[in-house]
Protein backbone atom coordinates (compact mmCIF):
# COMPACT_ATOMS: atom_id res chain seq x y z
CA UNK A 1 0.00 0.00 0.00
CA UNK A 2 1.40 3.43 -0.86
CA UNK A 3 2.03 5.68 2.17
CA UNK A 4 2.13 8.87 1.07
CA UNK A 5 0.09 11.69 3.33
CA UNK A 6 -2.22 12.77 0.54
CA UNK A 7 -4.45 9.87 0.12
CA UNK A 8 -4.96 10.50 -3.53
CA UNK A 9 -3.30 12.65 -6.19
CA UNK A 10 -5.12 11.60 -9.22
CA UNK A 11 -1.45 10.98 -10.16
CA UNK A 12 -0.61 7.49 -9.56
CA UNK A 13 0.73 6.06 -12.00
CA UNK A 14 1.40 8.40 -14.14
CA UNK A 15 5.13 8.81 -15.11
CA UNK A 16 5.36 12.69 -15.61
CA UNK A 17 3.03 13.61 -13.17
CA UNK A 18 4.78 12.26 -9.65
CA UNK A 19 2.65 9.54 -9.22
CA UNK A 20 6.01 7.18 -9.77
CA UNK A 21 8.00 5.86 -7.20
CA UNK A 22 11.38 5.16 -8.82
CA UNK A 23 12.99 4.72 -5.73
CA UNK A 24 10.37 3.45 -3.58
CA UNK A 25 9.87 6.57 -0.90
CA UNK A 26 7.31 9.15 -1.90
CA UNK A 27 7.69 12.39 -2.71
CA UNK A 28 7.78 13.83 0.44
CA UNK A 29 10.10 11.56 1.78
CA UNK A 30 12.77 11.84 -1.41
CA UNK A 31 12.65 15.66 -0.94
CA UNK A 32 13.56 15.54 2.56
CA UNK A 33 16.61 13.08 1.72
CA UNK A 34 17.83 15.60 -1.20
CA UNK A 35 17.26 18.60 1.75
CA UNK A 36 19.64 16.60 3.76
CA UNK A 37 21.98 15.66 1.31
CA UNK A 38 22.55 19.25 -0.01
CA UNK A 39 22.70 20.43 3.78
CA UNK A 40 25.22 17.88 4.53
CA UNK A 41 27.16 19.37 2.03
CA UNK A 42 27.01 22.52 3.39
CA UNK A 43 28.32 21.09 6.81
CA UNK A 44 31.15 19.37 5.29
CA UNK A 45 32.23 22.50 3.71
CA UNK A 46 32.37 24.28 7.06
CA UNK A 47 33.98 21.52 8.94
CA UNK A 48 36.45 21.25 5.98
CA UNK A 49 37.35 25.35 6.21
CA UNK A 50 37.53 24.65 9.72
CA UNK A 51 40.36 22.37 9.30
CA UNK A 52 41.80 24.45 6.31
CA UNK A 53 42.47 27.08 8.76
CA UNK A 54 43.25 24.83 11.47
CA UNK A 55 46.06 23.04 9.64
CA UNK A 56 47.04 26.44 8.18
CA UNK A 57 47.75 27.41 12.21
CA UNK A 58 48.17 24.43 13.09
CA UNK A 59 50.97 24.85 15.87
CA UNK A 60 49.32 27.76 17.31
CA UNK A 61 45.39 26.06 17.51
CA UNK A 62 44.07 26.36 21.12
CA UNK A 63 43.77 22.87 23.10
CA UNK A 64 40.14 22.56 23.59
CA UNK A 65 40.28 20.97 26.29
CA UNK A 66 41.52 24.22 27.96
CA UNK A 67 38.61 26.07 26.45
CA UNK A 68 35.83 23.77 27.12
CA UNK A 69 36.32 23.00 30.87
CA UNK A 70 33.19 24.01 32.97
CA UNK A 71 30.58 22.71 34.37
CA UNK A 72 27.12 23.51 36.20
CA UNK A 73 28.07 24.30 40.03
CA UNK A 74 31.56 23.47 39.51
CA UNK A 75 33.18 26.53 39.39
CA UNK A 76 37.04 26.47 39.29
CA UNK A 77 37.45 22.56 38.78
CA UNK A 78 39.11 21.51 35.01
CA UNK A 79 36.00 19.27 33.81
CA UNK A 80 36.60 18.99 30.04
CA UNK A 81 34.59 17.10 27.73
CA UNK A 82 31.78 15.94 30.82
CA UNK A 83 29.64 19.08 29.50
CA UNK A 84 29.81 18.27 25.52
CA UNK A 85 29.56 14.94 26.48
CA UNK A 86 26.48 15.14 28.37
CA UNK A 87 25.30 17.58 25.33
CA UNK A 88 26.21 14.67 23.17
CA UNK A 89 24.29 12.20 25.05
CA UNK A 90 20.79 14.48 25.56
CA UNK A 91 20.23 14.70 21.55
CA UNK A 92 21.37 11.36 21.20
CA UNK A 93 18.48 10.84 23.37
CA UNK A 94 16.04 12.88 21.46
CA UNK A 95 17.34 10.82 18.68
CA UNK A 96 16.31 7.56 20.15
CA UNK A 97 12.97 8.91 21.33
CA UNK A 98 12.31 10.49 18.04
CA UNK A 99 12.41 7.54 16.20
CA UNK A 100 10.36 5.42 18.89
CA UNK A 101 7.48 8.04 18.08
CA UNK A 102 8.06 7.23 14.48
CA UNK A 103 8.06 3.60 15.09
CA UNK A 104 4.68 4.08 17.14
CA UNK A 105 3.02 6.58 14.03
CA UNK A 106 3.83 3.09 12.03
CA UNK A 107 1.34 1.22 14.11
CA UNK A 108 -0.86 4.22 14.13
CA UNK A 109 -0.55 4.14 18.25
CA UNK A 110 -1.41 8.23 18.95
CA UNK A 111 -0.98 8.40 22.38
CA UNK A 112 2.73 6.99 22.22
CA UNK A 113 3.44 9.07 19.18
CA UNK A 114 2.46 12.31 21.34
CA UNK A 115 4.57 11.11 24.31
CA UNK A 116 7.69 10.43 22.28
CA UNK A 117 7.06 13.92 20.19
CA UNK A 118 7.15 15.79 23.78
CA UNK A 119 9.97 14.10 24.75
CA UNK A 120 11.68 14.91 21.88
CA UNK A 121 10.76 18.22 21.93
CA UNK A 122 12.03 18.67 25.39
CA UNK A 123 15.19 16.72 24.49
CA UNK A 124 15.94 19.50 22.08
CA UNK A 125 15.26 22.62 23.95
CA UNK A 126 17.64 21.60 26.71
CA UNK A 127 20.31 20.68 24.14
CA UNK A 128 20.01 24.41 22.92
CA UNK A 129 20.08 25.46 26.77
CA UNK A 130 23.15 23.67 26.74
CA UNK A 131 24.38 25.39 24.11
CA UNK A 132 23.51 29.05 24.98
CA UNK A 133 25.46 27.82 28.32
CA UNK A 134 28.42 26.55 26.43
CA UNK A 135 28.32 30.04 24.32
CA UNK A 136 28.61 32.32 27.65
CA UNK A 137 31.27 30.68 29.11
CA UNK A 138 33.07 31.13 25.72
CA UNK A 139 32.26 34.55 25.27
CA UNK A 140 32.87 35.61 29.29
CA UNK A 141 36.45 33.82 29.12
CA UNK A 142 38.32 32.83 32.33
CA UNK A 143 41.98 33.86 32.95
CA UNK A 144 42.17 37.14 30.03
CA UNK A 145 45.04 37.43 28.06
CA UNK A 146 47.41 40.11 26.07
CA UNK A 147 46.97 40.62 22.48
CA UNK A 148 50.44 41.34 20.28
CA UNK A 149 51.59 43.80 17.41
CA UNK A 150 51.27 40.82 15.21
CA UNK A 151 48.04 40.14 16.67
CA UNK A 152 49.06 36.68 18.56
CA UNK A 153 48.10 35.88 22.07
CA UNK A 154 50.22 35.83 25.43
CA UNK A 155 48.82 34.07 28.58
CA UNK A 156 49.98 33.91 31.98
CA UNK A 157 51.56 31.26 34.28
CA UNK A 158 53.20 30.90 37.72
CA UNK A 159 56.23 29.17 38.01
CA UNK A 160 54.04 25.74 38.35
CA UNK A 161 52.81 25.95 34.86
CA UNK A 162 49.50 27.00 36.41
CA UNK A 163 47.32 29.59 34.71
CA UNK A 164 46.61 32.71 36.71
CA UNK A 165 44.27 35.22 35.77
CA UNK A 166 45.26 38.56 35.19
CA UNK A 167 43.14 40.02 37.36
CA UNK A 168 44.80 38.77 40.19
CA UNK A 169 48.04 40.13 39.90
CA UNK A 170 46.92 43.51 37.81
CA UNK A 171 45.90 45.89 40.70
CA UNK A 172 43.32 48.46 39.97
CA UNK A 173 44.20 52.00 38.79
CA UNK A 174 42.95 54.92 39.62
CA UNK A 175 40.61 56.38 36.80
CA UNK A 176 39.20 59.08 36.16
CA UNK A 177 36.09 58.75 33.94
CA UNK A 178 33.81 56.35 33.80
CA UNK A 179 32.84 53.77 30.57
CA UNK A 180 30.42 55.68 28.32
CA UNK A 181 26.99 54.31 28.44
CA UNK A 182 24.36 54.87 25.66
CA UNK A 183 22.13 55.79 28.46
CA UNK A 184 24.03 58.22 29.95
CA UNK A 185 25.26 60.36 27.23
CA UNK A 186 25.36 59.98 23.31
CA UNK A 187 23.05 57.42 22.68
CA UNK A 188 24.50 56.97 19.01
CA UNK A 189 28.18 56.81 20.60
CA UNK A 190 29.83 53.81 22.14
CA UNK A 191 32.70 52.22 23.72
CA UNK A 192 33.64 48.76 25.17
CA UNK A 193 33.57 48.71 28.84
CA UNK A 194 36.69 50.37 30.43
CA UNK A 195 38.30 47.64 32.51
CA UNK A 196 39.98 48.47 36.17
CA UNK A 197 43.47 48.87 34.67
CA UNK A 198 45.27 48.59 30.72
CA UNK A 199 47.88 47.15 29.20
CA UNK A 200 50.32 49.23 31.25
CA UNK A 201 49.28 48.71 34.35
CA UNK A 202 49.47 44.97 33.50
CA UNK A 203 52.96 45.35 32.20
CA UNK A 204 54.16 46.88 35.65
CA UNK A 205 53.17 44.43 37.34
CA UNK A 206 54.02 41.38 36.00
CA UNK A 207 58.02 43.15 36.10
CA UNK A 208 57.11 43.21 40.03
CA UNK A 209 55.57 40.34 40.29
CA UNK A 210 59.20 37.31 40.27
CA UNK A 211 56.65 34.34 40.00
CA UNK A 212 55.05 34.83 36.98
CA UNK A 213 55.68 33.84 32.99
CA UNK A 214 54.18 34.27 29.98
CA UNK A 215 53.00 31.05 27.95
CA UNK A 216 53.10 31.67 23.49
CA UNK A 217 50.55 30.14 21.80
CA UNK A 218 53.13 27.78 20.11
CA UNK A 219 52.35 24.34 20.78
CA UNK A 220 55.86 22.78 21.42
CA UNK A 221 56.68 19.11 19.69
CA UNK A 222 54.75 17.45 23.01
CA UNK A 223 51.52 19.35 21.77
CA UNK A 224 51.59 22.00 24.74
CA UNK A 225 51.79 25.71 24.60
CA UNK A 226 55.64 27.09 25.02
CA UNK A 227 56.02 28.78 28.50
CA UNK A 228 59.14 31.30 28.47
CA UNK A 229 61.73 31.66 30.71
CA UNK A 230 60.91 35.16 33.39
CA UNK A 231 63.56 37.27 31.66
CA UNK A 232 62.04 36.80 28.06
CA UNK A 233 58.57 36.72 29.43
CA UNK A 234 59.39 40.24 30.38
CA UNK A 235 60.81 41.22 27.22
CA UNK A 236 58.03 39.62 25.20
CA UNK A 237 55.04 41.38 26.85
CA UNK A 238 56.91 44.48 26.98
CA UNK A 239 58.00 44.95 23.58
CA UNK A 240 55.00 43.32 21.81
CA UNK A 241 51.92 43.39 24.12
CA UNK A 242 49.11 45.72 22.83
CA UNK A 243 45.84 44.84 24.34
CA UNK A 244 43.96 43.01 26.86
CA UNK A 245 41.91 40.28 25.92
CA UNK A 246 38.85 39.08 28.10
CA UNK A 247 36.70 36.50 26.77
CA UNK A 248 36.40 35.84 23.30
CA UNK A 249 34.44 37.04 20.15
CA UNK A 250 34.74 37.65 16.32
CA UNK A 251 37.57 40.40 16.53
CA UNK A 252 39.47 38.67 19.35
CA UNK A 253 39.80 35.48 21.44
CA UNK A 254 41.89 34.84 24.65
CA UNK A 255 42.25 31.35 23.92
CA UNK A 256 44.18 31.92 21.31
CA UNK A 257 43.55 32.25 17.28
CA UNK A 258 40.68 34.68 16.77
CA UNK A 259 39.52 32.28 13.64
CA UNK A 260 39.14 29.29 16.36
CA UNK A 261 36.17 31.78 17.67
CA UNK A 262 34.51 32.38 14.85
CA UNK A 263 34.35 28.70 13.51
CA UNK A 264 33.20 27.93 16.73
CA UNK A 265 30.45 30.70 16.62
CA UNK A 266 29.38 30.24 13.12
CA UNK A 267 29.41 26.18 13.01
CA UNK A 268 28.07 25.71 16.13
CA UNK A 269 25.95 28.38 15.78
CA UNK A 270 24.43 27.17 12.43
CA UNK A 271 24.16 23.77 13.92
CA UNK A 272 22.25 25.74 17.08
CA UNK A 273 19.60 27.47 14.44
CA UNK A 274 19.11 23.73 12.88
CA UNK A 275 18.02 22.29 16.07
CA UNK A 276 15.82 25.44 16.93
CA UNK A 277 14.01 24.71 13.61
CA UNK A 278 13.60 21.67 13.89
CA UNK A 279 12.04 22.10 17.38
CA UNK A 280 9.72 24.38 16.14
CA UNK A 281 8.78 21.90 13.32
CA UNK A 282 8.08 19.34 15.58
CA UNK A 283 6.28 21.54 17.82
CA UNK A 284 4.27 22.29 14.65
CA UNK A 285 3.96 18.44 13.68
CA UNK A 286 3.33 17.54 17.30
CA UNK A 287 -0.12 19.98 17.38
CA UNK A 288 -1.37 18.37 14.61
CA UNK A 289 -0.52 15.10 16.09
CA UNK A 290 -2.67 16.27 19.10
CA UNK A 291 -5.40 17.46 17.03
CA UNK A 292 -5.43 13.88 15.16
CA UNK A 293 -4.45 14.78 11.39
CA UNK A 294 -2.40 12.29 10.56
CA UNK A 295 -4.97 9.90 12.56
CA UNK A 296 -6.86 11.14 9.70
CA UNK A 297 -5.20 11.15 7.20
CA UNK A 298 -4.22 7.69 8.09
CA UNK A 299 -0.39 8.17 8.02
CA UNK A 300 1.84 9.33 10.26
CA UNK A 301 5.02 9.98 6.98
CA UNK A 302 4.64 13.43 8.15
CA UNK A 303 6.52 12.52 11.81
CA UNK A 304 8.85 10.18 9.35
CA UNK A 305 9.65 13.04 7.70
CA UNK A 306 10.19 15.94 10.57
CA UNK A 307 12.08 12.59 12.31
CA UNK A 308 14.58 12.26 9.39
CA UNK A 309 15.69 15.98 9.71
CA UNK A 310 15.83 15.40 13.65
CA UNK A 311 18.18 13.14 12.57
CA UNK A 312 20.63 14.53 10.51
CA UNK A 313 20.51 17.28 13.18
CA UNK A 314 22.22 15.10 15.51
CA UNK A 315 24.37 13.00 12.73
CA UNK A 316 25.78 16.38 12.36
CA UNK A 317 26.10 17.46 15.84
CA UNK A 318 28.38 13.86 16.25
CA UNK A 319 30.79 15.31 13.77
CA UNK A 320 30.73 18.76 15.17
CA UNK A 321 31.71 17.21 18.54
CA UNK A 322 34.54 15.11 17.11
CA UNK A 323 36.31 18.09 14.77
CA UNK A 324 35.69 20.68 17.96
CA UNK A 325 36.52 18.77 20.72
CA UNK A 326 37.82 15.68 20.24
CA UNK A 327 40.40 15.96 17.59
CA UNK B 1 2.95 -1.57 4.16
CA UNK B 2 2.83 -4.83 5.93
CA UNK B 3 3.48 -4.04 9.46
CA UNK B 4 2.65 -7.45 11.97
CA UNK B 5 3.63 -7.77 15.24
CA UNK B 6 6.18 -9.12 15.22
CA UNK B 7 8.35 -6.98 12.70
CA UNK B 8 7.37 -4.50 15.21
CA UNK B 9 8.75 -5.64 18.25
CA UNK B 10 12.13 -6.25 16.43
CA UNK B 11 12.05 -2.64 15.52
CA UNK B 12 11.99 -1.38 18.60
CA UNK B 13 14.34 -3.87 19.57
CA UNK B 14 16.90 -2.42 17.33
CA UNK B 15 16.31 1.20 18.37
CA UNK B 16 17.21 0.22 21.43
CA UNK B 17 20.21 -2.01 20.41
CA UNK B 18 22.06 1.09 18.63
CA UNK B 19 21.00 2.97 21.28
CA UNK B 20 23.22 1.17 22.99
CA UNK B 21 25.81 1.25 20.22
CA UNK B 22 25.68 4.93 20.46
CA UNK B 23 26.11 5.22 23.43
CA UNK B 24 29.23 2.92 23.65
CA UNK B 25 31.45 4.86 21.36
CA UNK B 26 30.39 7.94 22.66
CA UNK B 27 31.18 6.46 26.32
CA UNK B 28 34.68 5.72 24.48
CA UNK B 29 35.85 9.11 23.16
CA UNK B 30 35.36 10.81 25.82
CA UNK B 31 37.55 8.22 27.62
CA UNK B 32 40.14 8.46 25.37
CA UNK B 33 39.15 12.01 25.22
CA UNK B 34 40.04 12.90 28.81
CA UNK B 35 43.06 10.22 29.68
CA UNK B 36 44.88 10.70 26.24
CA UNK B 37 46.95 7.27 26.23
CA UNK B 38 50.33 8.52 25.82
CA UNK B 39 50.71 5.99 23.53
CA UNK B 40 48.02 6.93 21.02
CA UNK B 41 48.84 10.42 21.11
CA UNK B 42 52.52 10.49 20.00
CA UNK B 43 52.38 7.74 17.55
CA UNK B 44 51.42 8.71 13.87
CA UNK B 45 49.86 6.90 11.15
CA UNK B 46 49.74 8.60 7.94
CA UNK B 47 50.45 12.26 9.10
CA UNK B 48 47.11 12.26 11.97
CA UNK B 49 48.21 10.29 15.53
CA UNK B 50 46.26 6.86 16.50
CA UNK B 51 44.08 8.66 18.40
CA UNK B 52 42.89 11.09 16.10
CA UNK B 53 41.88 8.00 13.47
CA UNK B 54 40.56 6.40 16.64
CA UNK B 55 38.11 9.36 16.66
CA UNK B 56 37.54 9.57 13.19
CA UNK B 57 36.79 6.35 12.34
CA UNK B 58 34.13 6.11 15.67
CA UNK B 59 32.52 8.88 14.45
CA UNK B 60 31.86 7.47 11.05
CA UNK B 61 30.74 4.39 12.75
CA UNK B 62 28.32 6.29 14.77
CA UNK B 63 27.55 8.32 11.69
CA UNK B 64 26.61 5.02 10.29
CA UNK B 65 24.28 3.54 12.51
CA UNK B 66 22.54 6.63 12.89
CA UNK B 67 21.51 6.69 9.22
CA UNK B 68 21.23 3.45 8.62
CA UNK B 69 19.23 2.78 11.69
CA UNK B 70 17.57 5.85 13.01
CA UNK B 71 16.74 7.13 9.52
CA UNK B 72 15.84 3.84 8.02
CA UNK B 73 18.13 4.05 5.09
CA UNK B 74 18.60 0.38 5.40
CA UNK B 75 14.58 -0.37 4.41
CA UNK B 76 15.28 2.04 1.55
CA UNK B 77 16.05 1.35 -1.87
CA UNK B 78 19.78 1.11 -3.19
CA UNK B 79 19.19 3.53 -5.66
CA UNK B 80 18.10 5.85 -2.77
CA UNK B 81 21.08 4.79 -1.00
CA UNK B 82 23.69 5.39 -3.42
CA UNK B 83 21.53 8.95 -4.56
CA UNK B 84 22.60 10.26 -0.80
CA UNK B 85 25.77 8.14 0.46
CA UNK B 86 27.83 8.31 -3.15
CA UNK B 87 27.27 12.08 -3.37
CA UNK B 88 28.29 13.11 0.15
CA UNK B 89 31.49 10.63 0.64
CA UNK B 90 32.93 11.57 -3.27
CA UNK B 91 32.43 14.95 -2.71
CA UNK B 92 33.61 15.34 1.70
CA UNK B 93 36.82 12.85 0.22
CA UNK B 94 37.45 15.93 -2.69
CA UNK B 95 36.72 18.70 -0.88
CA UNK B 96 38.67 17.58 2.56
CA UNK B 97 42.02 16.32 0.54
CA UNK B 98 42.35 19.75 -1.53
CA UNK B 99 41.67 21.85 1.66
CA UNK B 100 43.64 20.20 4.31
CA UNK B 101 46.50 19.96 1.59
CA UNK B 102 46.08 23.54 0.31
CA UNK B 103 46.44 24.49 4.43
CA UNK B 104 49.50 22.10 5.22
CA UNK B 105 50.67 24.53 2.40
CA UNK B 106 50.17 27.88 3.66
CA UNK B 107 51.73 26.24 7.52
CA UNK B 108 54.93 25.67 5.54
CA UNK B 109 54.92 29.32 3.98
CA UNK B 110 54.44 30.45 7.61
CA UNK B 111 57.00 28.50 9.03
CA UNK B 112 59.89 28.25 6.63
CA UNK B 113 59.48 31.11 3.85
CA UNK B 114 60.32 34.22 4.11
CA UNK B 115 57.77 35.83 5.38
CA UNK B 116 57.65 37.03 9.32
CA UNK B 117 54.26 37.07 10.53
CA UNK B 118 55.01 37.80 14.27
CA UNK B 119 56.63 40.69 14.64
Amino acid sequence: MDTTAVAQTGTEGKTWGGGNQPLKASYGKLMMWFFITSDALTFSGFLAAYGFSRFKFINEWPIADEVFNHFPFLHGTDAPMYYVALMTFILIFSSVTMVLAVDAGHRMQKSKVVTYMALTILGGAIFLGSQAWEWKNFIKGEYGAVETTSGKILQFVDADGKRVDIEAFTPVAERTRTTHEAKNGLWYASESELIAYDIEDLKTAFKQDENLLVRTMQLNERGEKTVLDREESVKVLDETGKSIILGANLSNNEYGAPLFADFFFFITGFHGFHVLSGVLILIIVFFNVLIGTYEKRGSYEMVEKVGLYWHFVDLVWVFVFTFFYLV
Amino acid sequence: MAHDTHHHEGATKRIWQVFGILSLLTIVEVILGIIKPEFLVYNDFVALSLLNWIFIILTIVKAYYITWAFMHMEHESAGLRRTVVWTGVFLICYLIAILLIEGGYIQDVYTNGYITWDF
